[in-house]
């Protein structure tokens, strides 16, 4: 039980210096619970290109969103501006949709020992998710995962390649 | 079980081989498990005439050992499973060969270049004439088929100079077994002349690897130590990673995204059948057996924190060992079982420390420059190798308490180090820099200049060498 005790605390603990590893964000994070559905100005779109896309879908969030991947910079994890904004148009968009689950992937680049960079794209994906969950997405909406160094987007092995794959994907469970 | 009873022979093969030996009156049967007429002195660089043979094993590099290995004569022709015992004979030969060739301590002449070997000839060697080719020690042997359908492969080491013989052992095999006889034999002459413990007869799990960069399929394979029996175990539909033989070699543990849930698994090899050890936790990785094979050390990461855990191997509640802040993966037990080496980036980069194996005591044992990673404790216990990060990826070495520290390889990204049985080898993979992001098997000595390629069929990583066969 102490054990126990001892992983929630420590878990808290990290939720909390990964959100404050940055400055506070300037608005406060929308209450939790039903997303009023007259926020959706700017993430609509143009009728015609959204047109096709159902809403709630993986295709719907990949179009609404500014992006659904956020970069680290070389053995970090923290939130930037850049990563912050991207952050918001996800929640912008989860709490349109309260019912759709996600999950995000942690990734690294291949400069890493495999599973120490398994360990890093963990850190990764809980950094996106606890910034997720601390501007009101629930935390049973988004579940983890890593891959560590196994699944590069960019395939070169130079600074840009590695700035590419050092991220965090959100991507929606249809 | 039924693994130990095929192998049961094996071990009664040197008593047996007195019975089986050629006929001739200078086999004193008594004599045949160590025969070894000059006593076996101090480490020598050079032979001196009625000295002893040996190899020095640091000094080997610059002068390996002339070792000629000729065909090994059948006692009678016959078809096999395996094949007909002629071109087995001629291919035990070959197999010693490579096996010594790629120890670096010998430079083997090519047996086919050598003398046709008569089966009488087996033990009473035609010692001037390999001296004239220049061989200091001269390996022979021979095969037979036996009525009950096993294999006897006889093996026996001269000293070329000294015209005597240092030691015989006699191997009975089943047929699909028979290269072991081969890696026997070659073991049996390393130890007697190098002084260092065996590792031919041995087998490694890693991951085979195929497909882009992006996409790799990977597949966890095992094959001999030299890549012979090459065999898939996993189709590659799911991601497989850094794989560990069990103590005892009859099941591997592992790495698995097997429906998108990051776990270790077991896989019982006899069998094929695979199960799952921690149920229904976060991210789980990095296994490793201990020494007894009772525990699986993993880590296992939760909130983006990872620590190092051990669970009963076969199964039951993990029990917490360590409680950093940070990352505390790749452990790696003493082979006493008392305590673990393990990464942890607590101090900010990766660094290696050591620690009981019940958590306590952790105590940083490096810290040179750059990042330190995947430490893997020696089956001598003399030392730990690892994968040094500052620049490029590099194989190196450093004593428990950290002292001593050497690099053994400079690759663009050489990661993983493995140790062979005896502690002298190591076995890692090797990335190519680029869009192809190849990678492959290397081995390499202390000595860090006897680096070789491990052959295998497609790409490969994630080396882990077993134990020396029993």
């Amino acid at each position: 039980m102490a054990r126990l005790t001892t992983t929630i605390l420590l878990a808290t603990a990290l939720v909390t210096t990964a959100a404050c590893s940055k400055k506070r964000p300037e608005v406060l994070p929308p209450a939790p619970g039903e997303a009023p559905a007259d926020t959706s100005g700017g993430y609509a779109g143009g009728g015609a290109t959204t047109g096709a896309v159902t809403p709630g879908s993986s295709e719907d969030f990949k179009r609404s969103v500014t992006s659904d991947t956020v970069n680290f910079g070389l053995d970090q994890y923290d939130i930037d501006p850049t990563a912050r904004e991207i952050l918001d148009s996800q929640v912008v968009w989860l709490q349109r949709y309260p019912n759709v689950r996600v999950t995000v992937e942690g990734h690294a680049d291949e400069r890493g020992t495999r599973e120490y960079n398994l360990a890093l794209g963990d850190r990764r994906a809980n950094a996106a998710k606890n910034y997720l969950v601390a501007r009101g997405v629930s935390p049973s909406r988004i579940t983890t995962i890593s891959y560590g160094k196994e699944r590069p987007i960019a395939l070169g092995s130079d600074e840009e390649s590695w700035a590419r794959n050092r991220r965090a994907v959100t991507v929606v469970l249809n | 079980m039924k693994r130990f009873a095929l192998l049961a022979p094996l071990l009664l093969a040197a008593p047996v081989i007195a019975q089986d030996v050629p006929p001739t009156p200078l086999v004193v049967p008594g004599q045949a498990a160590q025969a070894a007429p000059g006593q076996p002195g101090p480490a020598a660089a050079t032979q001196t005439a009625g000295g002893p043979l040996e190899v020095d094993v640091t000094g080997g590099i610059s002068a390996p050992m002339p070792i000629a290995i000729p065909f090994m004569p059948a006692a009678a022709i016959a078809q096999t499973p395996a094949g007909s015992t002629d071109a087995l004979g001629r291919q035990l030969a070959e197999i010693v060969t490579n096996d010594l060739r790629n120890s670096g301590l010998f430079t083997p002449l090519q047996p086919a270049q050598l003398r046709t070997v008569m089966f009488p000839e087996v033990q009473a060697p035609a010692f001037s004439y390999w001296g004239g080719m220049g061989a200091q020690a001269l390996v022979q042997g021979y095969i037979r088929a036996n009525g009950d359908g096993t294999l006897t492969v006889g093996c026996y080491l001269f000293d070329v100079s000294a015209q005597t013989e240092l030691i015989r052992q006699g191997f009975v095999v089943p047929p699909s077994d028979w290269r072991r006889a081969a890696h026997k034999c070659a073991d049996m002459v390393y130890t007697r002349l190098t002084g260092e413990g065996p590792y031919f007869d041995s087998r490694v799990v890693y991951v085979s690897e195929t497909g882009p960069k992006n996409n790799r399929i990977k597949r966890l394979s095992i094959m001999d130590q030299d890549g012979a029996n090459h065999r898939f175990l996993t189709n590659g539909q799911s991601i497989v990673l850094t794989p560990r033989f069990s103590p005892n070699q009859q099941s591997i543990v592992y790495m698995s995204y097997v429906g998108r849930v990051p776990a270790i698994y077991v896989y019982e090899i006899g069998s094929g059948r695979q199960r799952m050890v921690v149920q229904n936790v976060a991210t789980t990785f990095a296994p490793r057996f201990s020494p007894d094979g009772r525990w699986i050390l993993f880590s296992m990461a939760t909130g983006g924190n990872t620590d190092l855990y051990r669970v009963p191997a076969s199964g039951g509640t993990p029990q917490k060992l360590t409680n950093s802040p940070g990352i505390d993966t790749g452990g790696s037990y003493s082979p006493d079982g008392s305590r673990i080496v393990f990464e942890s980036d607590r101090s900010g980069g990766q660094q290696l420390y050591v620690m009981n194996a019940d958590g306590s005591n952790q105590q940083r044992i490096s810290f040179g420059g750059g990042r330190y990673g995947t430490p893997a404790w020696s089956p001598r216990g003399d030392m730990i190798a690892f994968t040094r990060m500052s620049g490029g990826f590099r194989i190196g070495v450093m004593s428990p308490n950290g002292g001593g520290e050497k690099i053994l390889t400079n690759g663009w990204h050489d990661e993983g180090p493995s140790w062979a049985p005896n502690g002298r080898v190591l076995m890692f993979y090797r990335s190519a820099q680029g869009r192809s992001g190849k990678a492959d098997l290397w081995s390499v000595d202390l000595t860090g200049v006897n680096e070789r390629r491990v052959p295998t069929p497609l790409d490969g990583s994630d080396p882990s060498w077993g134990p020396i066969r029993p």
